[in-house]
């Protein structure tokens, strides 16, 4: 099955230009020939039924897959003109520029201070001034500060799903990324949490270029730029999201958006 | 139809795991009750009886324990009567139709000496040079005792000097040893050392000629005691460890006396074949040799354990060896005593005695048994252990961790050392504690890699170099096997076993108890349970 090449799918100077990507776990293929591009300082949905590839993509972003035993990918991405996938190329350095944030949240058990620099520190940030700045910031950024700002010191445990997530977006805002890949952020948040980060989101993106895997359409409608609907590891459909949402190109789009199938 | 509706509850499955853990708590409760019913009295002064016989003999002392006469008849009673000296038996069975009455003398004494066990008996007369003093005028033995203990005091002193001179003469001699097998028996360093022991030498003289005069003036100083028949026996104050009049005591001194037999336990010396006097060499080896076998094994089973679980490549090596692994927990202890002692005693202790004090050969130096050899090999055996504990404590840690960790461009090396380890601390600790437990416990391969019922030395002292790996030592668990079933007295010995067994019990639950609190605290700290 090939689709003809979708004018829209190719943005004007993409900031991540993805070419002829096909993704494999051992026989079986997991993304078949996804080509496009992700502006720059916008957000971009990804939407699409369980199990279409859509988190598989993003975790090529930052190479996260390297970490799976048995995947191989085939295909181009950059990132500013640069191959990810270049031998040469560092992926510490890729993941200081592409952070990441994962559907169950995961901070690690130490102080909500310690969480939001470990960045840093792994960076081999030793400055006190710079680390408590940059936590202050982060915090800020992260819609968190007010909340946290007498307790930065008490364990990261003591706080709730929403406040962790938030916690987690923090600690990936402190390496001062230019991506951010978000895994379905919100899909164990109760609706208030949800509503709370989807803003933060809005927030953030006119300094980092969003790019959030969500299976919730209305969320995708509300916060996103361009919207990339994928289905059995194919690129469907990619555009602006008010265009995909209301005029969509293609037939298997409009049956997924109105709920038709999926 | 009603009992199928009962199995179907499930209490009776209930009643069933509750049945176990009662059946486990009652034999652990029972064995404790056992060590502790036997062990934590024995230190406490008993009653010494007085028992006229139907023929017009008289028995002195303790009443151990009465029991059905096997022979027949009514009931027999034990006595620990002492005065080895005099009788060659310390214990005595007396028959109950024999006995015509029991008394308790307010004036007898019990003598704990310094060889042939304890003395029951009343005072006579106390002796000093030129001087007779009746008992009736006399102070308490006890008090006399007391006047002596600082010349007796400056005996021992001078004893130990001596023992400390002869180690260094001992040292140098090696050293000269040394210096001769290297061809430099006549050079200024050899001469230098021949002259450290002539000084050492000259020393030594001077000692022993002060400890014998010291010794015979103590030694003039003796009590007159008769035994309960009227035997007489001459003893002196200096060889007098403790004496008590049991019968007279108050409860106050009944408990102080305790104290101090408590406070001698842990910090003196054994005497008589290890049945009597204190087991602080013991509780030394025991504690050492768990320190150093921690020392040594623990970095390798986590390290290995580290390995195996996050670089080693999952596959059919890896299955083989933690299968492997799991398995050598299985296997008996004294075959890893084998191990040890033909592979560390004679394989890396010849070479080391090849290789470094080829002078001493063929007495070997590294190449016997010691405390190095015997805590290595414990470290064999709860190695295993340790790996598998650290394995499951990292592979315990949800995923989302590690990648959150790599995610913020840490290294794998990096989320190992930051968040992995500390999370995974506690159930590392957990092994650390079943490993130290084990180790504390384990007597079979010591006894052929150097644990000893006597050692002459500590591993650790004073003189250089301090660190003695290579000397034998003593332990509680050999302890226990060795006064219990190895003592020429073993009736003697028997208070002593539960002693040691109570001691070692002990030495286990603070040790562990250590490691629990810790890991409970570092639990409690790294704990991601709301995750």
């Amino acid at each position: 099955m090939s689709h003809p090449v979708n004018p829209i799918m190719s943005v004007d100077n993409p900031q991540v230009a993805v070419e002829h990507l096909n993704l494999f776990y051992g026989a079986a293929q997991a993304l078949i020939d996804v080509s496009f591009g992700i502006p720059k300082s916008q957000v971009t949905a990804l939407i699409g039924p369980s199990g279409c590839g859509k988190s598989t993509f993003l975790r090529c972003i930052n190479r996260m897959n390297d970490l799976v035993e048995g995947l191989r990918v085939e295909g181009l991405i950059t990132i500013d003109g640069e191959n990810i996938n270049d031998p040469a190329l560092d992926v510490i350095e890729l993941r200081r520029k592409v952070g990441m944030v994962f559907q169950k949240w995961n901070p690690f058990p130490k102080s909500i201070y310690e969480n939001v620099i470990y960045g840093l520190r792994i960076a081999g940030i030793k400055e006190r001034s710079v680390l408590e700045q940059a936590a202050e910031q982060s915090l800020k950024k992260a819609a968190l500060w007010d909340e946290v700002k007498d307790r930065l010191h008490q364990s990261a445990m003591g706080l709730s799903g929403g406040q962790m997530q938030r916690l987690c977006i923090a600690r990936a805002v402190a390496v001062k990324p230019e991506i951010i890949l978000m895994d379905e952020p919100c899909s164990a948040l109760d609706p208030r949490s949800t509503a709370r980060i989807e803003q933060l989101i809005r927030e953030l993106r006119d300094e980092y270029t969003i790019i959030i895997v969500t299976h919730n359409m209305q969320q995708a409608a509300r916060i996103s730029d361009y919207t990339a609907y994928m289905y059995l590891g194919e690129l469907i459909e990619y555009g602006p999201t008010q265009k995909l949402f209301t005029v969509p190109e293609r037939k298997e789009t409009e049956e997924y958006i109105t709920g038709r199938f999926g | 139809m009603l009992t199928k509706k009962f199995l179907r509850q499930g209490e009776p499955y209930v009643w069933a795991t509750s049945l176990a853990l009662s059946m486990i708590l009652f034999i652990v409760f029972l064995l404790l009750y056992v060590v502790l019913a036997n062990g934590i009295l024995v230190f406490w002064p008993k009653e010494v009886s007085q028992v006229t016989m139907t023929d017009g003999g008289l028995v002195l002392g303790e009443e151990i324990r009465q029991e059905k006469d096997p022979a027949g008849g009514g009931k027999r009673f034990q006595f620990k009567v002492g005065n080895r000296d005099l009788y060659g038996l310390d214990f005595k069975w007396v028959d109950a139709r024999m006995v015509k009455t029991f008394s308790r003398p307010e004036d007898v004494y019990v003598l704990e000496r310094q060889e042939h066990g304890n003395f029951y008996g009343f005072l006579r007369e106390l002796q000093t040079p030129g001087l007779v003093i009746p008992a009736e005028k006399s102070m308490s033995l006890q008090m006399a005792r007391d006047v002596i203990e600082p010349q007796r005091a400056e005996v021992s002193k001078i004893e130990k000097q001596i023992a400390t001179l002869n180690r260094k003469v001992e040292y140098s001699n090696s050293r000269l040893a040394r210096l001769r097998y290297k061809k430099e028996g006549a050079t200024p360093a050899a001469a230098a050392v021949r002259a450290e022991i002539e000084e050492f030498k000259t020393e030594f003289d001077r000692l022993v000629g002060i400890l014998n005069g010291k010794r015979t003036i103590v030694a003039a100083n003796v009590a007159v005691l008769v035994d309960a028949n009227g035997r007489e026996k001459t003893i002196a104050l200096a060889d007098i460890v403790r004496c008590y009049q049991p019968n007279a005591m108050s409860w106050l001194e009944k408990c102080s006396y305790y104290m101090i037999r408590i406070k001698e336990l842990l910090v003196a010396e054994p005497r008589e074949s290890n049945t009597e006097g204190g087991l602080f060499p013991a509780i030394f080896g025991t504690i050492m040799l768990v320190f150093m076998m921690s020392i040594l094994s623990f970095p390798v089973g986590v390290i290995a354990g580290i390995y195996l679980r996050e670089y080693a490549k999952e596959g059919y090596l890896v299955k083989t060896v933690r299968i492997a692994v799991n398995n050598l927990a299985g296997i008996p202890s004294i075959v890893y005593g084998i191990f040890g002692l033909g592979f560390f005693v004679y394989g890396v202790g010849g070479q080391i005695d090849q290789l470094f004090f080829a002078e001493n050969l063929p007495t070997p130096t590294f190449g016997t048994g010691g405390i190095l050899w015997a805590s290595l090999t414990l470290g064999l055996l709860t190695v295993p252990v340790v790996i598998v504990a650290t394995e499951e404590a990292l592979g315990s840690i949800p995923p989302g961790i590690r990648e959150g960790s790599q995610a913020l461009a840490a290294t794998k090396f990096q989320t190992l050392t930051r968040i992995l380890l500390p999370m995974a601390s506690p159930g590392i600790l957990t092994g650390f504690i079943l490993a130290m437990a084990r180790a504390a416990g384990e007597v079979a391969p010591l006894m052929i890699t150097g644990v000893v019922k006597l050692a002459p030395a500590l591993p650790l002292d004073t003189i250089f170099p301090y660190l003695h790996l290579d000397r034998k030592f003593m332990h509680l668990g050999f302890h226990i096997y060795d006064i219990g079933f190895q003592s020429p007295n073993v009736e003697a010995a028997k208070p002593m076993v539960y002693v040691t067994t109570l001691l070692l019990i002990l030495i286990v639950i603070i040790m562990t108890s250590t490691a629990i609190f810790l890991r409970n605290r570092m639990r409690e700290r790294f704990s991601v349970a709301d995750l």
